[in-house]
């Protein structure tokens, strides 16, 4: 049986990708494994952010609460991607929630501790800032495109 | 010239309504037939006193019977969707260079369609499957603006059963859907893909393909081995009017289906 440590999962994620052993060693501190069934509410809108999770495997999809509509789902994140940033800036509020579609595993982040071993070393505290300005960035870019409206053809055309 | 300008009477002998603004009309020659086609290619598709529009062939039963899906965009397509079974369209072709299949043998696939433009894929799907054992792994990757405007959403099992990874997203969801929401592109990281060994199919308008295409490459799929569908304004089909110049091209013959080494420059043009 292969169990893989906190410092296992954090070097074969994709977010931190390039980052150094000892670095990683350092953020493997405060993180530890979590796993949710399919259907959990990991954050409400508006709750207390203090963490983030790194996803493996499975499936998260953020939404937000619209009167007479219900929770609307705005975007769907799978393995790979990072889930939550709102505990990296003040007023430290989840902006909108986050629910798993599927089983999911992840590594959670302890980010008040994060933030703190910014604090006492910068390199870290840059590396996960550009890694986290890059995510930003993507997403900022994906929800221009769906502006657009990405799938709008041109008229009596196809 | 004149045969080639000249419809054939094609008679409505099916109609399904995919979307609000979307239907797929089975039509049936009433006399002659137009010749045999392959996916990708397609006809102009003519309502009688109204005008013609190119319309991408969506499938056939093998015979004579043709399919075409076809979105309610503009006065002719809108008469198109609205002929009811047992109405008769104004057909000519096939034209054009399609998808050609057949030279992907041996690779991976990964077909991207957008909106409509699962449409002229569909065609792709029905000859690969038909010798799944000359391809690699096959993904289809969907992307819609609502759940409401998926194409084909019944076919979706009877696929995954033929083994092709089927990924759907919307832009949009409903408190119904369950599924994915975000770019189609965000899917393709999730297909398992060897990049250089792949050859995708991207359908939908030009600037879902710009994206898609682009974000293929950033994973390592070459641009020569990215092939997109054109959409031009296509009036003649046999290369004669011009309407349809894309620089060098004529996407009526040329295209619709060109690499993405060739086409991707030239839409990067403006006013081109």
């Amino acid at each position: 049986m292969i169990i893989n440590t906190t410092y296992d999962m954090l070097a074969a994620h994709p977010f931190l990708a390039g980052m150094d052993r000892p670095q990683l060693q350092r953020l493997a501190s405060w993180g530890r494994r979590s796993s949710f069934h399919a259907g959990t509410r990991v954050f409400s809108e508006g709750g207390h952010a203090d963490r983030f999770w790194l996803i493996r495997e499975g499936q998260v999809a953020l939404d937000t609460h619209i009167p007479g509509r219900g929770d609307v789902v705005i975007e769907t994140l799978g393995p790979g991607a990072v889930l939550g940033w709102s505990w990296l800036f003040p007023p430290y509020r989840w902006h909108f929630g986050a629910t798993t579609v599927e089983p999911t595993l992840t590594v959670e982040m302890d980010g008040k501790s994060i933030l703190r071993l910014c604090g006492e070393d910068p390199e870290i505290g840059y590396q996960l800032n550009r890694r986290f300005v890059q995510v930003v960035v993507e997403r900022l870019q994906a929800t221009r495109i769906r502006l657009l409206d990405l799938y709008d053809g041109p008229r009596d055309g196809r | 010239m004149t045969a080639a300008m000249l419809p054939l009477p094609y008679r409505v002998t099916g109609r399904r309504v995919e979307a609000a603004d979307t239907v797929t009309l089975t039509l049936a020659p009433v006399g002659h037939r137009i010749d045999p086609w392959e996916p990708g290619q397609f006809t102009m598709l003519y309502a009688f006193g109204v005008g013609e529009v190119p319309i991408s062939i969506s499938g056939g039963d093998g015979g004579a019977r043709i399919r075409h899906t076809v979105r309610d965009v503009g006065a002719v397509s809108h008469a198109v969707c609205a002929t009811a079974v047992g109405g008769v369209l104004g057909l000519r072709g096939p034209y054009g260079h399609g998808w050609d299949p057949d030279s992907a043998a041996g690779a991976d696939l990964v077909l991207v369609a957008g909106g409509i433009g699962l449409a002229p894929l569909r065609p792709v799907l029905d000859r690969v499957l038909a010798h799944r054992e000359r391809y690699g792994r096959i993904a289809l990757l969907v992307g819609a603006r609502t759940p409401a405007d998926l194409l084909y959403p019944r076919e979706y099992p009877s696929w995954r059963a033929a083994g092709v990874q089927v990924l759907v997203t919307v832009d949009r969801a409903d408190a119904g859907w369950g599924g994915h929401v975000g770019l189609v592109t965000t899917l393709l990281g999730r297909t398992g893909f060897t990049p250089d060994g792949t050859v995708a199919f991207v359908c939908g308008p030009e600037l879902m393909m710009r994206f898609t295409a682009r974000a293929l490459g950033d994973l390592g799929v070459p641009a020569a081995a990215v092939r997109v569908s054109l959409e031009r304004n296509m009036r003649c089909g046999i290369a004669l009017c011009g309407h349809c110049q894309l620089g060098p091209l004529l996407v009526c013959r040329d295209g619709p289906v060109a690499g993405y080494d060739v086409a991707g420059p030239l839409l990067g043009v403006k006013e081109l």
